[in-house]
Order: structure tokens, then C-alpha cells, then sequence
């Protein structure tokens, strides 16, 4: 997994001076994959112009009437605007979610990097084994122990959860190893510094680009996940946007209407995490280059 | 601050900082896979009735019997067998071409196609599963309306042809994800490799073959058993199809079986297959851990 770390910068220049059939031909085969990647996310853009008379009655790839402004305000109308209701709980379990889970992470790998204690490595071993444990495997134990305390369909038993990111300590305490010098800690700790001190203000200075990463992989897995919260949740105020969506899918034989409201609203819903990768893609990328250049 | 108690706040130091992740951590990931293990091993029996008390009694490894003895059991893990045969290694071979050519291309189409190629990665499951749905389903599909110009009929929603299309969505997503994992361990490779085989007159699919492939082993094996894990535990995607092909049933992955157990109330039986899905997962997974160290050490 380390291998997610050291990328980009490493080797700016390189590349084989092969024929310029062969070339030809790696360049059509990548297009092509290109094509591929991006044909659903055209059809999406497509689709969600359409009304839905044109929806069902033209070809798919072609764009029909523009109809996309009068498909967003139904969006935001169906069921009282439930759907904004749905994205601001996914930016709300993703975004702070992520966050608290990056602090936590940020601490322990920290902890895990720099300081030499009793019961470090077995610690750092059990924490390992929970990246290995699939997050759909936690979600029916997780439904039960919420339902002993009485607490599913609440926010917290999908928001909780989601703060645990064992993958993102094992990416911190690489960061760490890397970015933090010791002798920079010893000179703060001999300038009569406290521990929390050194960690607030230096420790997770230096980290902080490559938190980002951090940051970002658990916001996708939240903001992705699925399985959870259609276990835990009744109540559709409480729905993430991918369970709200997934609820409209399968009315629409009872609802046709429902089935261009799920399409724009899936574009809709690919805006965030779009803007989230663009806005962070700069402090992502030094994160990643963070390991390479040390 | 006195001198001495330094030491002391040194210790504490680390206990402190591990906390805060520690306790959410024992608490969402530790307990409930040592309280699906519990609940696996007890059976609820009620006394005085349909309505009496319920209470549970421990039954050894009856519940685990009983969920491999459904038919559905061997159906589900069949099913998700034929899946990773022939859906990993197509995705793992198109992630690793794609990669090497990244790995050779000219810096500028390289960063172009890089994003383009992980893009699918941040589309959410279920909103990948609609999109691909709608592109399926015969009354809107482009693609079955391109096979019939060419004279197929293909119904991509019917019980022969759905695992596949749920194969390709898979594909889809996790192809740019796969090839980001190759592509890193392709770049930390020494420059002068390349270099040397250049001299010795290798092609480029040679070098790439003989050379660089087996160099980067280890993340082949790394993407190999993070494909298993995810098709063991394939769920989203076969849930989304449910709502428009009937050749889904509600077992139609180990997963969904669970999930249909826990909505049906057969808690100790979901727990059981849940439980039973885990260790298959945390085996293979730890196999692919000793099989990569030893790669390294």
C-alpha cells in the first residue's frame, strides 16, 4: 500500500523512442479506453438535458430539447427538496466525517512514527488487520450493536463509524516518518515545549499537505458508501444522496418522473466530489510527492 | 515545568495520541467483528410462545451449517467464483496495458489520460450502477441498439448476460484505480533499467514484458487480492440491478444473501455467512501479506 505514497516527480522525463506505427497504436488503444471511461459520464450530461418524453423516445447519445433547467428545479421540488436535504447529510458525513477521521488518524500515526513505547508494534499490527477487514463485513455486526442501544436510523449510526480510518493511520505514520524530522522535535522539546504543543504546532504543520490525502480517500469511501446506511437508516431526512438515489431507482416503474430525477440527480451529486478532487489536487499532489522527494 | 516530570508526560505522550483513534477504532471495527462471532454462535429461541421472551442459546457452529446447507450458499459463492475468474484478470490485464503505456507515453497525452482513466474511481457505486443500468436497459440502451444494426440480440439484463454487464460496471469503476496502483510501482523502477535494456536492443514490449512486469510483482499481487476482496464482497452494484432485472435475486452474491438474512430477522444467519465472508477475506488477504514480504525481504 505504500506504493499509493511515492508517485508523481520521480522520473519527470522518460519514455522508450519507439516506431511511429507502434506509437500510432498505443495512442489509438489509450483513446479508445478513454472513450470507454468517459462514454457513461457523457450519456449522464446527455440524459440529464433531456425531458423525459425525449428520454425514453430518442437515442440515447444524442442530445433532444434542452430541457435541463426545468429537470433541476424538479429536482429540488420532488418530496419538498428532500434531495437537497440529501446532499447537504452527504457533505455533512463525508466532510466532517473525513475530517474528524484525519485528525484522529493524524494523531495515532504520529504517535505510531515518532515516539518509541511499549506495544507500539502490536498496536500498529492490530490496526493493519482493521484495513484488512472489508467495510461491508462491519455493516450488519454494526446494525446489530446500534440496535442494542437503540440507535439505528440516527445520524450518529452512520456518522460515527465512518470516523474510523485505519488506512489513513497507516498513510500518516509514513507521512510522518517522513515529513517530521526528529532533531526538529528535540529542539522544540529543549525550547521547553510541551508534547501536544509539538504536535499541534509542528508535528501536523509538516503533515498537513499530505493529510490531505488522507483527507480525501476516506471522504470518496464515505460519500461512496452505500451499504451502511441502507442498513442503519429509515428515516429518508436522514439518507445520504447515493441511498436517496438508489430509493428513486426503484420506484420509477411506480413513478416514471422519478427516473430523470435520478439521472440529474446523479450528475448533481458527482459535482461535489469533482470540486473536492480539483480544489485539493494541488496539496494532494505534494502529499504525494511528499515521500518520493525525502 | 520541572525537569523531572518530562519523562513521565513523554511516556504518557504517545498513549494519548493513539486515544482518540483507538477508542472509536475498538468500538466500530473490533467489537462488532467479535459480536458477529458471538451472534454466529448463539441461536435466539423464545420461551412462552410467538410472543414471549426472547433469549439466546449458544449453539456451536449450527448456524454455520445451516447457512452453507441453504441452497443459495452454493449458488451465491459459485456465482462470485466465475465472477473473479474471468472479470479480475480482464480488468488486471486492460489496468496493467493501460499503465504501461502511461508508463512510455509523452509527459503531456500521460497527465491527460491519467485523469480521464481514474475518473470512474470517484463516481460513487450506485450512481456507476444507475448510469450503466440505463445504458442496458433495452428501451433506452445505445449499446443494444448497436448490436442490432449488427444483427445481435442481446437482452444485457437477462439471467445469461447480467453477471456480465455487473462485470463490466466493476470494470469500469475499479480499471483506473488498479492502473494508478501499477503505474506508481512502474515509476519508482530505476530509470537506468529501461536504459540498459535499450542497449542490449530490447523493444519496448520486451522490455515491458520481460523486464518491468516482473519487477513490479508485488503490485500485481497487491491489486490482485484487493480484487478479490471486492468481488467477495460484491454488493452494490448487483443491489442496484435488483431494481430492473429480475435475473438478480435477492442471493445473488454471498452479500446480498446477508443482507436478505438481516431483513428477513435471521440475525444469527447473517452473522454466520457475514462472519464466514471475513475470514475468507482476512485469509487471502494475510496469504497475499506473507506472499509480498517475502517477495520484498
Amino acid at each position: 500500500m505504500s506504493l499509493l505514497t511515492r508517485t508523481e516527480g520521480a522520473h519527470a522525463t522518460r519514455g522508450v523512442r519507439t516506431g511511429r506505427a507502434s506509437t500510432g497504436a498505443a495512442v489509438a488503444f489509450m483513446t479508445l479506453a478513454a472513450c470507454y471511461m468517459l462514454l457513461p459520464v457523457y450519456w449522464l450530461l446527455v440524459s440529464a438535458t433531456k425531458s423525459q418524453g425525449d428520454l425514453v423516445d430518442t437515442p440515447g447519445l444524442r442530445p433532444a430539447h434542452w430541457h435541463f433547467g426545468a429537470n433541476l428545479a424538479a429536482l429540488f421540488r420532488q418530496q419538498d427538496g428532500v434531495f437537497a436535504r440529501w446532499l447537504l447529510n452527504s457533505l455533512l458525513y463525508a466532510g466532517a466525517g473525513a475530517a474528524v477521521a484525519t485528525a484522529l488518524a493524524a494523531a495515532a500515526g504520529y504517535a505510531l512514527a515518532k515516539y518509541r513505547f511499549r506495544g507500539r508494534e502490536l498496536l500498529f499490527s492490530v490496526i493493519l488487520g482493521g484495513v484488512l477487514v472489508p467495510a461491508t463485513a462491519l455493516a450488519l455486526p454494526l446494525f446489530l450493536m446500534f440496535a442494542e442501544v437503540d440507535a439505528t436510523n440516527t445520524f450518529w449510526s452512520v456518522f460515527l463509524p465512518s470516523v474510523v480510518s485505519p488506512f489513513g493511520v497507516y498513510l500518516s505514520r509514513v507521512f510522518a516518518a517522513a515529513s517530521v524530522p526528529d532533531e526538529v522535535i528535540e529542539a522544540a522539546r529543549m525550547d521547553g515545549a510541551g508534547e501536544l504543543r509539538i504536535f499541534t504546532g509542528i508535528g501536523l504543520r509538516m503533515m498537513s499537505p499530505a493529510l490531505v490525502t488522507v483527507f480525501l480517500f476516506q471522504f470518496v469511501v464515505i460519500w461512496n458508501n452505500f451499504l451502511l446506511p441502507l442498513v442503519m437508516l429509515q428515516d429518508d431526512d436522514l439518507y445520504p444522496v447515493t441511498l436517496g438515489l438508489y430509493t428513486w431507482q426503484t420506484q420509477t416503474s411506480r413513478l416514471p418522473v422519478l427516473q430523470t430525477l435520478t439521472i440529474v440527480g446523479a450528475l448533481v451529486s458527482v459535482v461535489p466530489i469533482v470540486l473536492t478532487f480539483l480544489l485539493l489536487q494541488r496539496y494532494w499532489r505534494a502529499g504525494l510527492s511528499a515521500g518520493a522527494v525525502k | 515545568m520541572s525537569r523531572a516530570d518530562r519523562p513521565t508526560r513523554r511516556t504518557f505522550a504517545p498513549y494519548a495520541f493513539l486515544a482518540p483513534f483507538f477508542l472509536p477504532f475498538v468500538l466500530f471495527t473490533l467489537l462488532p467483528v467479535g459480536y458477529a462471532f458471538w451472534q454466529s454462535l448463539h441461536k435466539t429461541a423464545r420461551t412462552g410462545g410467538t410472543f414471549g421472551r426472547t433469549h439466546s442459546v449458544f449453539s456451536g457452529f449450527e448456524q454455520y451449517a445451516d447457512v452453507v446447507r441453504e441452497p443459495f450458499f452454493a449458488d451465491s459463492v459459485l456465482r462470485v467464483g466465475l465472477f473473479a475468474l474471468v472479470q479480475i484478470p480482464v480488468m488486471l490485464l486492460f489496468a496493467l496495458v493501460l499503465a504501461l503505456l502511461l508508463d512510455s507515453a509523452v509527459a503531456r497525452l500521460k497527465r491527460f489520460f491519467r485523469l480521464v482513466y481514474f475518473v470512474p474511481y470517484g463516481i460513487p457505486g450506485v450512481v456507476a450502477a444507475l448510469m450503466w443500468a440505463s445504458l442496458y436497459d433495452p428501451r433506452l440502451s445505445p449499446i443494444t441498439a448497436l448490436l442490432e444494426s449488427a444483427g445481435i440480440r442481446a437482452d444485457l439484463l437477462g439471467p445469461h448476460l447480467v453477471l456480465w454487464s455487473i462485470g463490466n460496471v466493476v470494470t469500469w469503476t475499479y480499471t483506473g484505480y488498479n492502473m494508478l496502483i501499477l503505474y506508481s510501482a512502474l515509476q519508482a523502477l530505476p530509470a537506468d533499467i529501461e536504459e540498459a535494456a535499450r542497449v542490449d536492443g530490447a523493444s519496448g514490449w520486451t522490455t515491458a514484458l520481460r523486464i518491468k512486469v516482473p519487477l513490479i510483482r508485488p503490485a500485481l499481487v497487491l491489486t490482485g487480492v484487493f480484487s478479490i476482496i471486492g468481488t467477495l464482497q460484491l454488493f452494490t452494484e448487483p443491489q442496484v440491478f435488483r431494481s430492473i432485472s429480475t435475473s438478480v435475486t435477492s442471493t445473488y452474491t454471498p452479500n446480498l444473501a446477508a443482507y436478505s438474512l438481516t431483513a428477513g430477522d435471521d440475525y444469527g444467519g447473517a452473522a454466520a455467512l457475514s462472519v464466514l465472508l471475513a475470514t475468507v477475506t482476512f485469509v487471502l488477504s494475510f496469504a497475499f501479506l506473507r506472499l509480498t514480504n517475502r517477495r520484498q525481504g
